[in-house]
């Protein structure tokens, strides 16, 4: 009988809470969806960078100056968790994307840059290997590019 | 449901700074299990902060983001005791929305 008892109250308390989350607003399925902007598949699984930029419609960019890479080792000792910050002093720029040339996908990440945000994002990747990272920056309808080499001494790609 | 993220929203003269640490997997889709089997990919696609009901930045990411994103990024305005809030979407179409006050 006791055993019985447990079973209830599971069921119950579960039920409930459940209940109470969406009441709450915790649970909101499909508003956040709805929200965010589509994911470009096509540049995400492209297999080089010629094929990632002409994905993102951003073929041929020109080097720039001024992108920086902030807080960006030369040497990562695990290429697991390599931090990656970009930086631009151009003005109006409207993203940015992190590309890695050696990874089996290249494009890594792409920030919207809204106005009255500042053109600076910080994160970190994962690097299979030693290879130049580049910084894509559009910027007032134009791209713009700049890289880094990373040394990598411990793959991060479960190698 | 995931883990909570860890945001800090800090004021620095007229802008605000924000740090967000994710709890996710980020599974590439390249890596085997003990077995030999390709380990299904599992990553964060796409990120989204707001303040006061207007986006400050958005994001699409692909699986070479490190496990448990770490991001930071900084916006014009915000006031001390304003929200922000921070909302990612994973490949699964699984979701998490979290706040944090600015200090």
């Amino acid at each position: 009988m006791d055993a019985r008892r447990r079973d209830v109250l599971k069921t119950g308390g579960g039920a409930t809470l459940l209940a109470a989350l969406t009441a709450v607003g915790w649970l909101k399925p499909g508003e956040a969806l709805a929200q965010a902007p589509a994911w470009n598949k096509a540049a995400f699984e492209a297999k080089t960078i010629d094929e990632a930029l002409k994905a993102l419609g951003s073929a041929g960019p020109a080097q720039s100056k001024d992108i920086a890479f902030v807080s960006t080792p030369d040497i990562a000792e695990n290429g697991a968790v390599v931090p990656v910050g970009v930086s631009s002093s151009m003005p109006k720029v409207e993203s940015i994307a992190i590309l890695i040339e050696k990874n089996p996908s290249p494009l890594t990440a792409v920030f919207a840059i809204p106005a009255g945000t500042e053109p600076t994002v910080t994160t970190r990747v994962k690097m299979g290997q030693s290879s130049n990272v580049y910084a894509l920056v559009r910027s007032d309808g134009k791209v713009f590019v700049a890289s880094k080499e990373i040394k990598v001494t411990l793959g991060g790609c479960g190698g | 449901m995931a883990d909570p993220m860890k945001i800090r929203a800090n004021a620095v003269g007229d802008a605000t700074e924000v740090k967000v640490l994710m709890n996710h997997e980020m599974e590439t889709g390249q890596r085997k299990d003990a077995q030999g089997k390709t380990v299904p990919a599992w990553f964060i696609q796409n990120v989204t902060a707001a303040w006061n009901g207007k986006t400050v930045l958005s994001a699409q990411w692909g699986p070479a983001i490190s496990k448990n994103p770490f991001l930071s990024f900084k916006f014009k305005g915000g006031a001390k005791g304003d929200k922000v809030q921070v909302t990612w979407v994973d490949n699964k179409g699984e979701t998490r929305t979290d706040e944090a006050t600015i200090a």
